[in-house]
């Protein structure tokens, strides 16, 4: 008798978990221990435990089951208790068991748990004690929607992100054909000295640059005095008109060095021989890159671009510390600066869970929408 | 200007004066003035070059040379020489404070925390997805990469109150273990890359050879894939030493606090000493640049997805 090991054994380990969980919980609530405990408790206690029962459990059936007599060995014919099949499967059980659990245990419990609780509270009025009781259906989504700062946050973060788009990735594309490749003297170092903000952290880049942007004795303000006549000083952090701009060199400086070595990586994928061919055949150098260097880079631009539009909507660090938090009069927000001070600071979670279920939303809309109308392609190229 | 000419022309690389003989002779002049061009597209070549590369490294050039003069000095002229000496003592007095060297210890714990944990996990679950067959692998593996969408600054809110049940405000624990767990993604994506590439008769002759599943994991995979083991620590090393937002609302004691909040305190307390602060920043960028001319090609493989191996 060979019953198919695997599939029981995650049916009863899912209600193992189950029962567990919410058997803690409800024991816990009665005895007014916080029932959330309880559940995660229950569920971890399910999930190993669970393992071990099953594979007790099996074993007995296994003996019931079995068609092994007396006779049998007394006659020296001793069919095993378990097939090898099922041996197999237990073996191979817990060596999954072992290899993912640990792994996806830290992951559920920091990353996709508080996502799935996060999308809860945002219908709820709660400061963040005890537990969130006042229901308030959509109106955190509809004060959102009101709320001026919010709307010149959005407008801010889509303009960084057109900014992104149209500067940074063709600086870092050009740079790329320029130190990437070929045999220019010295490219080497000028791809080292290229890549040196990225290293350093957000921190630090903000920083140097806040000074770089002081009023009166910062490097920018000093060097535009030096180069046009009849210059007044800026108050680049100051003035509504150019925050947005200061918080765009300062997030190009930082990273186009990362579009550069994807931009690096994808010119290496471009086979020499077509570029030459064509040149052979009289192309000039405009058309070379046009007609034939682009078109082979697509599926990195895609990528790059792709990479740009989340990273852009995802700033923080660099954003916070140059405007401390949203200067001037929070005309200086980005979505998550925004949500840190109206969401976080305050306490406000069931508000701020609503500014972060917006984000998420975004997010998987643009991945999924981007994902599949133009990067299926690359996927299916490498995947073949 | 000739002279010029001929040393470009003596450093065309020897298949492109090889293609010379095949072409026949009339496209050859042509090619002769082609290479003109080239003395004149290699001098914009080298003035794009420099202009970029001198506008990314003011801010760092005015931040070293800004350490090492006087805070006056620098509110003078933002970029100059030390004409009074090199104010050592800019440096020795951050060098000798204490909290400094708490955040060190705070960061390099963890550092270390993240990338080891991440790589354990990350190994094992990538060995998972790429060389064990298991009923729902591609469900687990989609639930996991959906992670990638979600980097850590977007779920900050709901985290942060997750950090807080479990009792882990102030604890050093409760930097580590999220940033492993949003790490994790990227990481197992990395190393399912590298593990997919090991040819699978590696495999099959460990496993005649009577080797456990587990064994092939921790004898072969493991030593083999280490190229990749090593970009994927060195991207950790460099997320978690940088982390700024998480400890920002984790820690509340300032002897928990790491670099990153280390010097944004600084900044608060000591703001106007531009002198100081820059002497802050740039021992801060010391090590960066130190690990960078390291780990240059672990990180170009990091970045690039196991893509490009260094």
């Amino acid at each position: 008798m060979d019953i198919p090991f695997i599939p029981v054994l995650l049916i009863s380990h899912l209600a193992a978990t189950l029962i567990g969980g919410l058997g803690l919980r409800l024991l816990f609530a009665s005895k007014n221990r916080d029932p959330q405990y309880g559940l995660m408790l229950g569920a971890g206690v399910g999930l190993v435990g669970g393992l071990a029962a099953v594979y007790l459990l099996w074993l007995s059936f296994a003996y019931l089951i079995s068609t092994r007599t007396w006779k049998d060995i007394d006659a020296g014919v001793d069919p095993p208790l378990l097939t090898e099949r099922t041996k197999r499967d237990i073996a191979k059980t817990f060596t999954v068991f072992f290899l993912v659990i640990p792994g996806m245990t830290v992951f559920f419990l920091f990353v996709l748990y508080p996502i799935i609780r996060a999308a809860n509270y945002s219908f709820y009025d709660w400061k963040g004690f005890g537990d969130p009781t006042d229901y308030v259906k959509f109106a955190n989504y509809e004060k959102l929607r009101e709320h001026k700062v919010f709307r010149d946050t959005l407008s801010n973060s889509f303009k960084l992100m057109g900014l992104s788009l149209m500067v940074q990735l063709p600086l870092a594309m050009l740079l790329a054909l320029l130190v990437g490749r070929g045999n220019l003297p010295g490219r080497r170092i000028f791809r080292f000295l290229l890549f040196v903000p990225y290293v350093f952290s957000e921190v630090i880049a903000a920083i140097i640059w806040m000074y770089v942007f002081h009023p009166t004795s910062g490097l920018a303000n000093m060097t535009l005095d030096a180069i046009l006549p009849s210059y007044t000083n800026i108050a680049f952090l100051g003035e509504k008109e150019y925050v947005l701009y200061a918080i765009f060199t300062v997030v190009t400086w930082k990273f186009f060095g990362f579009h550069l070595i994807l931009y690096m990586a994808g010119l290496q994928g471009v086979p020499k021989d077509l570029e030459e061919a064509a040149r052979v055949d009289g192309a000039a150098w405009w058309q070379v890159l046009g007609r034939v260097t682009m078109p082979l880079m697509a599926s990195t631009i895609r990528l790059t671009v792709y990479l740009s539009v989340l990273g852009s909507f995802q700033q923080f660090v660099i954003v916070q510390v140059l405007t401390r938090g949203g200067d001037p009069y929070n005309t200086g927000h980005v979505i998550t600066t925004y949500l840190y001070k109206y969401g976080l600071k305050h306490l406000r979670i069931g508000y701020g869970s609503a500014v972060a279920v917006l984000l998420f939303a975004m997010t998987l809309l643009f991945s999924l929408g981007y994902q599949r109308m133009l990067m299926r392609r690359d996927y299916q190229e490498a995947g073949r | 200007m000739i002279g010029k000419e001929s040393t470009v022309h003596a450093t065309q690389t020897a298949d492109e004066q090889a293609d010379v003989h095949v072409i026949s002779p009339d496209v050859s002049t042509a090619r002769r003035a082609f290479r003109y061009d080239l003395v004149l597209a290699t001098i914009i070549k080298y003035a794009i070059l420099l202009l970029v590369t001198a506008i990314v490294m003011a801010p760092v050039a005015t931040a070293i040379l800004g350490s090492m003069r006087t805070t006056g000095e620098f509110l003078a002229r933002p970029f100059g020489l030390p004409r009074n000496g090199i104010q050592w003592t800019n440096y020795t007095n951050i060098l000798e404070s204490d909290s400094f060297w708490t955040a060190t210890k705070n960061s390099l714990i963890i550092t270390v925390g993240v990338a080891g944990i991440n790589i354990v996990l990350a190994s094992m679950l990538a060995f998972a997805f790429s060389r064990v067959r298991f009923f729902g692998r591609g469900l687990v593996f989609n639930i996991l990469s959906f992670g990638l969408l979600f980097p850590l600054v977007v779920a900050i809110l709901p985290l942060f109150i997750q950090i807080r049940e479990f009792g882990l405000i102030d604890n050093l624990w409760g930097i580590i273990l999220p940033l492993v767990a949003f790490t994790l993604p990227y990481s197992v994506v990395i190393l399912r890359n590298f593990f997919i590439a090991i040819p699978s008769e590696l495999e099959d002759a460990a496993y005649i050879d009577g080797c456990t599943t587990l064994g092939f994991f921790r004898r072969i995979l493991i030593p083999i894939a280490r190229p990749g083991l090593a970009a994927v620590a060195t991207l950790n090393v460099v997320a978690a030493w940088n982390e700024y937002f998480l400890p920002l609302l984790v820690l509340t004691r300032e002897d928990k606090w790491p670099l990153p909040l280390g010097i944004m305190q600084f900044q608060g307390q000591f703001g106007t000493e531009w002198a100081l602060v820059m002497a802050y920043v740039v021992i801060l960028m010391v090590p960066a640049l130190i690990f960078y001319m390291f780990a240059e090609r672990y990180i170009v493989t990091g970045l690039t997805g196991g893509e490009l191996k260094g």
